[in-house]
């Protein structure tokens, strides 16, 4: 029983949810100001973006080099809401395939993680390479005297797994089920780049471990809260009181050149009293009794050279990469549904990290995750987003701060961001 | 099985006392967070406890992580005080249900221990849900008189997490 479902009414009770191809998919008059409920709520829309946006031409976040370091690694993974296994062969590259058998598909990689020289199909044992070539197929020629098996022209290299298009950035991999994209830094573009390299450039990742929810809420409401830096200076009393992130610090929204990615960048203010007593009056979660009875969990320590000291990224389609602090990780959007998405955590840290500096992140990595103190409320209120989107009889939402404007701003009372982000998806959707 | 709490128990006829001591000591545990008094939470640790929640998916890795990692009681206080002042999240209800406690050892001053524990939630809109199933690994120990909390590992099954685990297990 999971939370889409604790919902009173059953998906499909609400008129939203019942639009298909044939209802007029007008964007409301206003440009980008306003964002019409359909896009969160319509089957029809859900289906358009699994084919043009996950499985057309973007980048999709599969695994972590970290995670497959040797031969014959794998892990399930997932392209859209799409199975796939990311598997290193021998010869030390990096596959993608889908999992699904290609005799009569069969979901084939059951296991989490492991180690392996070969995947075997449970159901009739054909067998494949770590490269998702078809190896072998039991009773290929029949039996004797019997007849059967395959016809004569049957060639394996024919009827391999469905194999994705595959880069690597940094110890970072990513699939496609389209060949003609742009490589992958540029599809990250400059902009983008730069604070991911802060975190992967010549860097050896520590897997620190997992976490793993369903959010009840469509998967581009978690792309439009880390691109809404208006929600973070608010909502979060841990940024409002610590001062992580306060209006009038030294924040950024930096968009690349199509709008799709983002970073949201904050460098902590070194005067925290200062800076957060001259706004606190407009943020209702500032609390000036809240003390830290263990005041390790919030200290900063400076590894990086950037001027940053939280960046959250957006990279479209179904990836984010957070430095919060000291506090590392991915996070790995899978749509399911147009009011539902899991998410894949893996935190890390580094090779290079002593015990202690372990020990930090892992108290730090309170913040984050399902019971994060940052977390759990994002989490709450994509929520309670979904649910008023999919039952009530209004139409659209408004996103006017900042005016037209739109793509990369100083300022964090804007939602410039949110407005290049769908500048890019309604091109992508040809909406 | 958890590192550190593998070994072979002591015969469960010996130890029924204790057993008994330690379900009384869940029983007021758990309604301390099933009737909201999340404050009093930290009362049931030592100073130098170390309180983790985890996926199974992580403890049979012998990865670190935790969705909740404290290494102090500060720490236990400092959540019980967001979750009851500062937190944002919907109003729900809860019901801690443990069972199966076995006494493990009984070494010097510490006791350890296991048990089941099942976390029921109701939201105020919803049908009540099973939040978390998953198993306690204790190490107790008595300070003036009473048992307290040195360690306690919550391993849990329930690998998809239906949105987020706000209140502690």
């Amino acid at each position: 029983m999971f939370s889409v479902n604790t919902v009173i009414h059953q998906p499909g009770s609400f008129a939203k949810e019942q639009l298909d191809e044939s209802f007029d998919y007008k964007w409301p008059e206003g440009g980008l100001q306003y964002i019409p409920d359909w896009i969160y709520t319509s089957p029809a829309i859900y289906q358009r973006e699994i084919k043009r946006i996950f499985h057309g031409p973007a980048w999709n976040f599969v695994a972590l080099e970290a995670e497959i370091p040797n031969p014959g690694d794998y892990k399930r993974s997932y392209v859209g809401p799409t199975p796939v296994v990311v598997a290193r062969d021998t010869d030390g590259s990096v596959h993608v395939f889908e999992n699904r058998c290609a005799h009569r598909g069969a979901e084939f990689c059951r296991s989490q993680r492991g180690n392996t020289k070969e995947f075997v199909c449970p159901y009739h044992q054909w067998s494949y390479d770590l490269k998702g070539n078809l190896q072998g197929v039991p009773f290929k020629r029949g039996l004797k005297g019997e007849g059967g098996g395959m016809p004569k022209d049957f060639k394996n290299e024919e009827h391999g797994l469905l194999k994705l298009n595959v880069a690597t950035l940094h110890g970072v991999v990513f699939a496609s089920f389209s060949r003609e994209l742009e490589p992958l830094d540029q599809y990250l573009g400059p902009e983008i780049l730069k604070d991911f390299e802060v975190v992967f450039k010549d860097r050896k990742l520590k897997i620190l471990g997992y976490y793993r929810n369903e959010l009840p809420g469509n998967w581009k409401l978690y792309h439009e809260n880390l691109k809404d830096p208006y929600h973070a200076t608010l909502l979060h009393s841990f940024l409002v009181t610590f001062g992580l992130m306060v209006a009038g610090s030294k924040n950024g929204m930096i968009a690349d050149a199509t709008g799709r990615h983002g970073t949201l960048a904050s460098a902590k203010p070194d005067n925290v009293a200062a800076a957060v007593g001259a706004v606190k009056s407009e943020m209702r979660s500032y609390r000036e009794d809240f003390k830290l009875a263990d005041g390790r969990f919030l200290e900063y320590v400076r590894e990086f050279d950037s001027p940053w000291s939280v960046t959250m990224q957006t990279i479209w389609p179904n990836l984010i990469v957070q430095r919060e602090l000291n506090t590392l990780g991915i996070r790995h959007i899978v749509p399911n549904g147009p009011h539902s998405q899991i998410m894949l955590w893996t935190m890390f840290g580094y090779e290079t990290d002593d015990e202690e500096m372990t020990r930090h992140r892992l108290r730090q990595g309170n913040l984050m995750g399902p019971s994060g103190f940052l977390g759990l409320e994002d989490n709450e209120a994509i929520k309670f987003v979904q649910e008023g989107l999919r039952r009530s009889p209004s139409e659209k939402g408004v996103v006017k701060l900042g005016g037209d404007r739109v793509g990369s701003t100083n300022s964090v009372i804007d939602e410039a961001a949110i407005r290049g982000m769908y500048a890019y998806y309604r091109k992508q959707m040809g909406l | 099985m958890y590192p550190g709490y593998d070994m072979a128990p002591p015969d469960p006829r010996e130890t029924r006392e204790l057993r008994m001591e330690i379900e009384e000591f869940h029983a007021e545990y758990c309604w301390t967070l099933d009737c909201g008094d999340v404050e009093r939470w930290p009362e049931y640790f030592t100073e130098d406890a170390v309180y983790r929640i985890t996926a199974r998916e992580n403890a049979d890795a012998g990865l670190p992580v935790g969705l909740v990692y404290a290494d102090s009681r500060a720490m236990i206080r400092d959540r019980a005080f967001a979750l009851k002042h500062t937190q944002m999240y919907a109003p729900r209800t809860l019901q801690h249900l443990v069972t199966n406690v076995r006494v493990l050892q009984v070494k010097g001053d510490a006791i350890k221990a296991q048990s089941n524990y099942l976390l029921l939630q109701t939201l105020v809109d919803g049908p009540t849900t099973i939040q978390q199933s998953g198993r306690y690994y204790d190490t107790f120990v008595r300070v003036g008189g009473r048992l307290l909390l040195r360690e306690r590992q919550c391993i849990y099954d329930t690998v998809l997490i239906a949105n987020d685990l706000v209140l502690p297990v």
